[in-house]
């Protein structure tokens, strides 16, 4: 179809321009370096074998089940594509755009919006360095700087081998722990140049690592693409519940004993309003809007206005 | 001190498998959803309202009054969604709460959706935190085999699925609106409100979409009574909330406590600053709340009190920098996370970081051209409340904070590079072990 082709060609052209953007909005990114060839979405042309678009199906529908509407499988999906092809390729967008009823130009669409997406092969280890504010004054910056020297790749780059992308990433909610560096997703804390170049030498070496807080070893990037796909592994209860930080206030409160209040009687049913029969217990608090106390109260519009006129909350 | 901590979402994260429904089931777990589950919705959505529990995720907005905001059922689905697209710099307490004792949401999300007559609910957990998701996945597959999800809850009747979704790196999915647009396989770009999200939300159905700690929080008011709730913290800003020291502090970590704690007493539990130096400037709430400085250390951490003072109380994400610190290099950085993961959908966000950003750079190398400062406040003032969301405003408030407090240092940026005045390095993790201080 002749207006298929129209799209496919608006999209590679598309697609190369975002790319060069991306390119431009790497914080950081030194456009003087030789990039990165980055492979076309539409690169991998050449089919899935029977096998594997077989189990791509099955486990497409899998996900689609989890949903009222099926475009809401597309985010697992490409992560499934991912898990199968390391990268988000030209024959997984066409296989998410048939699964999904969509056409490839909104599968790409949502492809080039998330950075998790790869669009070139991706090493079997992605080493993300955290280089925002915090962790980049925490030495990040510097973990960066040597990790890249001693790699001889920067950001968004492969090794040789294949096995490790470095990348830069944003904060990636371990704050406690600066400076973080992820691989493939699992968190290494409190990290020096010198343990980082370490972690790098034995992803290398093949040897396997033990993430800070996670499982008892990291997987590969196809590995991990599958459980982000909704797939899991196994390795649920692998790994400790929390890290010295997390567990510095429960440990602090334990050692001075403190202890959040309780109320009054300690038998819990006496004091929560479900527990009071045919009515509710009067709040003792200035603030409480007594209206809304109301047993046989059902939120409606009219009543939430009330509500908010008498809280006199703005937002 | 007069505040202590108050660990309640936190009290059991040093158990053994501190994860598991079986722990989980020893400290309390699913007494509320049977309380909750023999009475009525209406009171849930009252007692929320009562708590004066409001949102966890930054905003505050009052969660119960969020429930209250959906119209009548119509036979139609209505959807919970939970927001643990947790990116905020500076912001990592729902990461570890999911980590260490994922049961709280998924009772939470029960309880919830029974208010709210929801009978299909979502976690939109952000892709980059894989441990996190197995935790998640895991918590509800073993909440489906003890009977607390699915057809028929305990015998009441009650119905509920939860599905866990993974996004796949975008900040801007933190917002709600643009979660909403992703979760349903799009871009994530965020909707203009109205309508809003109780009416129009998820598939166009009426929906809630609660932070993580908000809706961890229910069992517990649930459990001992929106009075008890109520009654810590500060008169608008009530109950508890967990306190995230990250930077130059000698012992960072996580701090449940009653709203309205200072940071005062937070460093004193802390330990203090890291190798005695100065407090330079700190963020109460996330990159997106104007910074502080030595000068607000005994502001009252709740709503109101840091509100007054000109900043937001956030996500409670404590970023301390030193005096060691360059403001110029810390608000550059936050800049280009800005640029990064603004969506492009406006005009004055897409364009504007980018060109807050060049300034930024030249400012940093020391290269600043005269206006500069005037500009990058001229810039910000025609981002912040021009934007569709809230990113572009949020883009502007270090940068408007840090010209306020510290404006010597960008007019110093006229001529100097940061590095000279303030060596990067001398105060990284690791500057003992590599490096002269």
């Amino acid at each position: 179809m002749s207006g298929t082709h129209e799209r496919e060609d608006m999209r590679s052209q598309l697609d190369e321009a975002s790319e060069r953007r991306v390119h431009h909005s790497v914080p950081g990114h030194s456009d003087d370096g030789p990039l990165h060839h980055h492979t076309p979405l539409h690169a991998s042309e050449e089919p899935y074998p029977e096998d594997v678009l077989a189990q791509l199906v099955a486990d497409g529908e899998q996900v689609i089940a989890r949903y009222p509407q099926k475009r809401s499988a597309l985010l697992p999906l490409l992560h499934l594509v991912q898990s199968v092809d390391g990268y988000v390729t030209g024959r997984g967008v066409r296989l998410c755009a048939e699964l999904l009823d969509l056409t490839t130009a909104e599968v790409s669409g949502v492809a080039t919006f998330y950075t998790q997406y790869k669009r070139h092969p991706n090493g079997e280890y992605t080493v993300g360095v955290c280089t925002n504010t915090l962790c980049a004054v925490m030495g990040g910056d510097q973990i960066f700087d040597e990790v890249s020297e001693h790699l001889g790749i920067g950001h968004d780059e492969t090794t040789e081998d294949g096995r490790i992308t470095l990348e830069r990433v944003e904060c990636n909610a371990a704050c406690d722990y600066a400076p973080v560096v992820m691989v493939n997703w699992e968190f290494f804390d409190d990290q020096t140049p010198e343990s980082t170049k370490e972690l790098t030498d034995r992803l290398r070496a093949g040897e396997p690592v033990t993430p800070t807080r996670g499982p008892s070893r990291v997987c590969t990037f196809k590995q991990v693409s599958r459980v982000l796909a909704g797939f899991p592994d196994g390795l649920a209860d692998e790994g400790p519940g929390a890290g010295t930080a997390s567990l510095r206030g429960t440990l602090l409160a334990k050692e001075k004993g403190w202890t959040a209040p309780r109320p009054d009687s300690g038998t819990d049913t006496e004091a929560t309003p479900e527990g009071q029969a045919g009515g509710r217990a009067q709040g003792q608090y200035g603030s409480v809007d007594a209206d809304a106390n109301e047993p046989d109260e059902v939120p409606t519009s009219e009543g939430v206005k009330d509500v908010d006129e008498t809280k006199g909350d703005e937002r | 001190m007069s505040t202590q901590l108050t660990p309640i979402l936190s009290e059991f994260w040093d158990a053994e498998r501190s994860w598991t429904l079986e722990t989980y089931e020893q400290h309390d777990g699913y007494r509320a959803l049977r309380t909750a589950l023999a009475g009525d919705a209406a009171d849930l959505v009252a007692a929320a309202k009562e708590s004066g529990l409001r949102g966890r995720g930054g905003a505050g907005f009052p969660t119960g009054m969020k429930w209250g905001f959906l119209p009548p059922p119509d036979g139609g689905p209505r959807y919970l969604v939970v927001n643990a697209d947790e990116s905020e710099p500076g912001t990592c307490k729902d990461t570890p709460l999911m980590m260490a004792a994922p049961q709280f949401l998924i009772e939470g999300m029960i309880i919830t959706s029974f208010a709210i007559d929801c009978h299909h609910a979502f976690i939109y957990v952000r892709g980059e935190i894989v441990h996190v998701y197995r935790r998640l996945m895991r918590a509800v597959e073993e909440a489906y085999a003890a009977g607390y999800l699915g057809k028929d809850i305990l015998g009441s009747g009650f119905d509920l699925d939860i599905t866990v979704h993974a996004g796949a790196g975008a900040y801007i999915c933190g917002e709600e609106t643009a979660l909403l647009d992703s979760l349903e396989g799009r871009r994530g770009q965020p909707r203009l409100k109205p309508p809003f999200p109780a009416v129009a939300g998820l598939y166009a159905r009426p929906t809630v979409v609660n932070n993580v700690e908000s809706i961890a929080s229910v069992p517990s008011i649930v459990m001992h009574g929106a009075d008890w709730f109520a009654g810590m913290g500060t008169e608008k800003s009530q109950g508890y909330g967990l306190f995230s020291l990250s930077g130059h502090v000698e012992r960072p970590g996580q701090y449940e406590a009653p709203l309205g704690i200072t940071l005062r007493e937070l460093l004193e539990m802390a330990g203090g600053m890291r190798g005695g130096k100065k407090l330079k400037f700190w963020t109460p709430g996330g990159s997106s709340t104007p910074i502080f400085t030595d000068a607000h250390l005994d502001v009252p951490l709740d709503f109101e009190s840091v509100a007054a003072e000109g900043s937001m109380l956030g996500t409670r994400a404590l970023q301390i920098f030193d005096e060691t610190v360059s403001v110029v290099r810390a608000v550059s950085r936050w800049t280009d996370f800005y640029a990064h993961e603004s969506c492009g959908k406006c005009t004055p966000c897409r364009e504007g970081t980018f060109w807050l950003k060049q300034i930024l750079e030249r400012l940093e190398a020391g290269r600043g051209r005269p206006g500069d400062i005037e500009k990058l406040d001229d810039i910000c003032d025609n981002i912040l409340g021009r934007s569709f969301c809230a990113l572009g405003d949020g883009a502007t408030s270090p940068i408007t904070s840090a010209i306020q407090y510290f404006r010597e240092e960008f007019e110093e940026a006229m001529h100097t590079p940061w590095q000279e005045t303030f060596p990067a390095g001398r105060n990284t993790l690791f500057a003992k072990e590599s490096q002269p201080a």
